[in-house]
Formats: C-alpha cells, structure tokens, sequence
C-alpha cells in the first residue's frame, strides 16, 4: 500500500495530505506566477509525514512548549511549508492569495517574524542546523523531551557552517536532534553533484557519526519507516534522514522540465496542472 | 603593479641581530595592559559572570577554543554544567548561541573580536540580530590589543557591527566599567556586542565614582578648551593626556561613551555646543565607521558646526610589535594624544 500510509491521528490517508500540500502551493505559485514550486511539489511528502505522522504540536498554538520544533533553513522553501501549515490548521486557507504580496504573512522567504509556526528565518543557507545545535541543547538543558527537525537542502550541504553544526551535534550526542536533507540535486545554477563533491552522501554522515539513513522521499512507506527509525533509534547521536526527491513530483510536464531550481510556467499552465494533480487524488 | 602591492610583498625590515645584553621589546607582551604601572583587577569578565549567574539561572556560556583568553574560564570552573565548549568552530557558536537563546537561555558567547566579526557575520546578523535575540557576543583583543598583525587586530569591528540594526555595541574602558556593564547587558533584552580587555584589566575609573549606565556617555571631567569624547581603553589614554595637559594650561574635559550604539547623541552633542571647545574624539579603532565618524555625524546631522578631530588607528593593516611601541606609532599612547592636542591648538 505505498504511499498509502494513514495518519495515526486521522483517518485521512499520508498521501492525501501530500495532494493536499501540493495543491496548495499550486494554488501559491498560481498568485506569483512563479516561485518555488519545483521544491514544493518535490518536498511534499517528506513535509505530509513530517506534519502528520511525526511532529507533535498544537496547530492554535504554535509556541507551545512542548512542540516538536521544526525548523526550515532553507527560506526558499516557505511555499511548501506555508502549504502544509495550512493543510495542518496552524495558518487560514483564506490566506492562499496573499502569497508573496505586500503586508502578506507568507513571504517569498520564510522569516520567523511573519509567520506562525514558522520557528526561525531561513535563506542564508548553512544557518539551520547550528541553530537547531543550540535549541537542542536548551531543550536538554529543560528536560524537555521534544524533537529539533532541521529541513536542509542538498545544496546547503556545501555550506562548512552546516559542517560544523554535523560535527557538533556529534560532540554533544544530540539525540533529540533529526536532520531531513531534502536531495533533490538541484541547486541555483545546475545540478548539486555536479557544484560540490557530495557523493557518497550517507558515507560522509555516518563517517561523522550520525546515525543515518538514506531514502526515496518520494516514497511515503519509506519516509515513514524512516522518521519511526529515527526517533526510535537508541543511540546518543543525532539522526539524519536523507531524503531523495524528485522535483517537480507529480506534475509530469513540469517533471521534464530542464532547469527547475526556479521554474517557468506559464499562466495557462497552472490549470493544466491542477487537473493532473486533481485526477490522481487519492482517498 | 603599484608600488603600493610591492610594498605589501617585500619586507620593509631589514635584517637585524639582537644587541648583547640588551632585550628588545616584545610582542608577547600582548593584550594584557598590566604593564603601565596602574592598579589591575583580575578577569573581571569571567567574575562578575560567575557572580551573576547565581541568581541567574538562564545565563549559559559559549566560547569558540578561546575561554582562557576571554576570562570564560572562570565561568566555565564555576559552572562547568552551563559551559559550552564548541569547538574552533565560530559560525556554530553562534548559531547554537541562537539556539540557546531561542529555548529561553541568555548566552554569553565568546571570542576575539576579529572572528566574531569577520567570520561570524552572517550568522550574527540573521540568527541572532534580525530576530532580536538576547545574545551577548563578548570579544577579546579589540582594535590594537595585541601585537600579532592584521589576523588578530580587530581595528575595524566596530565599524563591521555599526550597519547591524538590533545591536547595540559596547566598549568599556576598564575593569570596573566591564563588570558593571557585564551585568548591564545580561539584562538588556537584545542582542549584544561587548568589547572586552582581558586578564589584569587596570582599574581607571575607581577614582571617578563610575557607574556605567547602557546607552549613556558621562562627563568623567570637564574642561575649557578640549572636549573628548573617547570609548573603550582611549578613556584611560585621554584622562591621561587630560592630566598632562592641565599641566601645559590646558584644560580638557572628557566625556565617555562606551555605548558606540545607540549611540548617546543628546549628551554628545549638548556637550560640544558648550563654549567653543575643540572636539576631540578618541578610539581603539580604524578611523573609519566608528565612534569618530559617528560622532561627527551627529554632530553635522544637530548643526553643531564645532571645531573637530579624530584620534584613531590610521586606515591600514598594522604592524606587528610590541604594544607600547605600536600605540606610540600609531597614535593613541597617551603622549601622541598630549602632542596631537597641542598641535592642534597652536
């Protein structure tokens, strides 16, 4: 039954929310014209497990202290969380409109003053995971028992500061503390692998000492698995999940497109691909 | 290619040997500003930390491998369970210090101030500043602290942390001022750098009945004919030059402001329009982008067209050497500040 997993909260299926996720940020990238809706197509069913099998949080209470913390350093990626969060309850769908518009509270990058539920400001890349070191450490410092997910992308893996944060969560046996690398192999000017050295992946992450797994992120049993492994596991070290994607997931004449880090479509396309997303809805 | 980038290439030393029975002076006399023959208080940075956090349960510390050379280690001794030792690792620091701060703690985070502000920029600003979080940022060895070259003389921090919004920036001037300011800024709700001298700190405004207040510059004395208006270690050097100077019938006045920013302008700029004094600012910093440039900005932005100048480090790498001897070259000794003065008024 892949990509069927249910929720364990709900009756409504992983893979419904996904849709759900994807629709919205369509619906998004529709105001914009553009945007990053190449991510959030790709991201979406690590973002459906994350929101819906695997944080704990109040959706009218973003603050709440005892919340799993999510945080997304990658700001790019605000439309796939701003979909998610709505699909969550935490922001109001009425909202979808204002996307990147003036006086919205759903910039184009996300930024934790504007938007609830949204824990830090991400976009200089390489700040996400130092950071998450830190609220780790005060949440142990509290007896806290929450988690500390850290979204990064492939590309911020060429950032060294992402580097030290790995090492150091090592050093402070950071258990409560799971990075989700979302490898989509693209990165502003081309392909990730092709920028920075960054194979083996996994190799490096477990060479560092955390535990680490590697998946399809498309693949919505695996993310489960995956995420359930992850905080589970009964090592004092961090956890990363990497997770790879494919842009664009979907939409299939987006899919092809060539260069999807920031991709065109044109206005008559949006409809076009609504309905490709609406056919395939699942229960 | 100029005959400046050659001059960058080749040495401007030449060979020399050490003169028999005598010792040149040295550049391991770094940092510690015990040797001119003043009364000094040891680490008061890591004391009055260790003296705040016992009531303080929230207050945590950070260093980046330099605890030693920041008085950390007397925190990290006292309180060894809310030490963080991070690594030679700036850019996680203060992330991480971020982090800390965003769980409730306030973190004192540590280092030299040329690696807080030249390498740790970036998350500075947007982990810390942009989100208005209450992190101190403590930085040893500022402007011409030490004798090691460029690599470790923060002569342009402050300029660097200026162009920062949320942050205020502060640059005591001895060890009484930095354990009173210690506890000043662990109250201030934001984020903030602190420019810290470090070990045996000499003990300057005991004599002045002190009380360092955020925000404010205080007249430590006044005078007819010259207005300083110093930060940092600049204040021992004009209270100095003040006192020499009184004896050639000059009569200066000097005004400190440790807060570079916000910067006290309503006190500077009342104090200058007072009775045609020639304004002197003083600082242990590049002339560029620091209290200098800011003062006489407030100043033209008030209208006060008042007679000015500017002590400060010249716009350039520096040498390295024996700190004496460079405070001579470089202008901010205490008989540099009495000449430059003197000339000024001829």
């Amino acid at each position: 039954m892949a990509g069927q997993a249910l929720d364990k909260r709900s009756n409504v299926s992983l893979a419904r929310r996904a849709w759900a996720i994807r629709r919205n940020a369509l619906l998004m990238g529709e105001v914009q014209g553009q945007g990053y809706i190449g991510q959030a197509l790709g991201v979406a069913d690590v973002l459906a497990v994350s929101y819906f099998h695997a944080l704990t949080y109040r959706a009218d209470d973003p603050e709440w202290e005892g919340r799993d913390r999510f945080y997304l350093s990658i700001g790019h990626y605000a439309i796939a969380l701003y979909a998610t969060m709505i699909e969550a309850g935490i922001l109001p769908e009425g909202e979808i409109g204002t996307y990147g518009m003036d006086d919205s509270r759903m910039p184009m990058s996300g930024m934790a003053a504007y938007t609830p539920g949204m824990e830090i400001t991400g976009g200089s890349l390489g700040h996400g995971l130092g950071i998450a070191v830190g609220a780790a450490l005060g949440l142990k410092r509290k007896k806290n028992p929450a988690f500390i997910y850290n979204l990064l992308s492939d590309g911020e893996l060429g950032e060294g500061s992402t580097w030290e944060a790995v090492m150091s969560a090592v050093q402070w046996k950071l258990d409560n503390l799971i990075a989700v690398v979302d490898f989509n192999n693209q990165q502003a000017d081309g392909p990730t692998t092709q920028a920075l050295a960054q194979v083996p992946e996994a190799a490096k992450w477990e060479a560092f000492g955390w535990f680490t797994q590697s998946v399809d992120g498309n693949d919505m049993d695996a993310v489960v698995a995956a995420f359930d492994a992850a905080r589970a596991h009964d090592g004092a070290q961090p956890r990363v999940i990497i997770c790879n994607t494919q842009m664009c997931k979907g939409i299939p004449f987006l899919e092809d497109r060539e260069i999807t880090h920031f991709v065109r479509v044109e206005p008559q396309e949006w409809a076009k691909a609504l309905n490709i997303l609406d056919e395939g809805k699942p229960a | 290619m100029s005959d400046q980038h050659l001059s960058r290439r080749q040495s401007k030393y030449t060979a020399r040997t050490a003169p028999k029975g005598e010792k040149l002076a040295t550049s391991a006399m770094i940092a510690s500003l015990d040797s001119e023959g003043r009364d000094t208080i040891a680490a008061p940075f890591g004391h009055a930390l260790v003296d705040l956090a016992k009531d303080r349960a929230d207050i945590v510390g950070l260093t980046a491998d330099l605890s030693k050379y920041t008085d950390l280690h007397v925190f990290a001794k006292a309180y060894p369970d809310r030490f963080y030792q991070m690594g030679m690792a700036e850019a996680v620091m203060i992330s991480a210090a971020a982090g800390l701060a965003r769980e409730g703690f306030t973190p004192f985070a540590t280092t030299y101030a040329v690696f807080a502000s030249r390498r740790a920029y970036d998350f500075i600003i947007m982990a810390i500043a942009e989100e208005n979080l209450p992190v101190k940022i403590v930085c040893a060895l500022p402007g011409l602290t030490t004798g090691y070259g460029p690599s470790h003389q923060a002569t342009e921090d402050i300029a660097i942390m200026r162009g920062m919004p949320n942050l205020t920036i502060v640059d005591p001037c001895d060890a009484v001022e930095i354990d009173q300011a210690t506890r000043a800024i662990a109250d201030h709700p934001g984020p903030v750098y602190m420019r810290l001298l470090r070990g045996q700190v000499p003990n300057v405004l005991g004599e002045y009945g002190y009380r360092f207040k955020l925000g404010k510059a205080q007249m430590l004395r006044d005078g007819r004919d010259v207005l300083f208006v110093s930060s940092g270690l600049m204040t021992m050097r004009t209270l100095d030059a003040a006192k020499r100077l009184q004896q050639d019938g000059i009569d200066c006045g000097v005004l400190h402001a440790p807060t570079i920013k916000p910067l006290d302008i309503e006190t500077i700029v009342a104090e200058a329009r007072k009775g045609g004094r020639l304004v002197v600012t003083a600082e242990n910093h590049s002339v560029v982008g620091g209290l200098g440039e800011a003062v006489g900005a407030a100043l033209m932005r008030a209208g006060a067209h008042v007679p000015f100048r500017q002590i400060g480090l010249p716009d350039a790498f520096l040498d390295a050497g024996a700190l004496p001897t460079l405070h001579d070259q470089y202008g901010i000794s205490v008989d540099a500040v009495a000449a430059a003065v003197k000339e000024w008024l001829e």
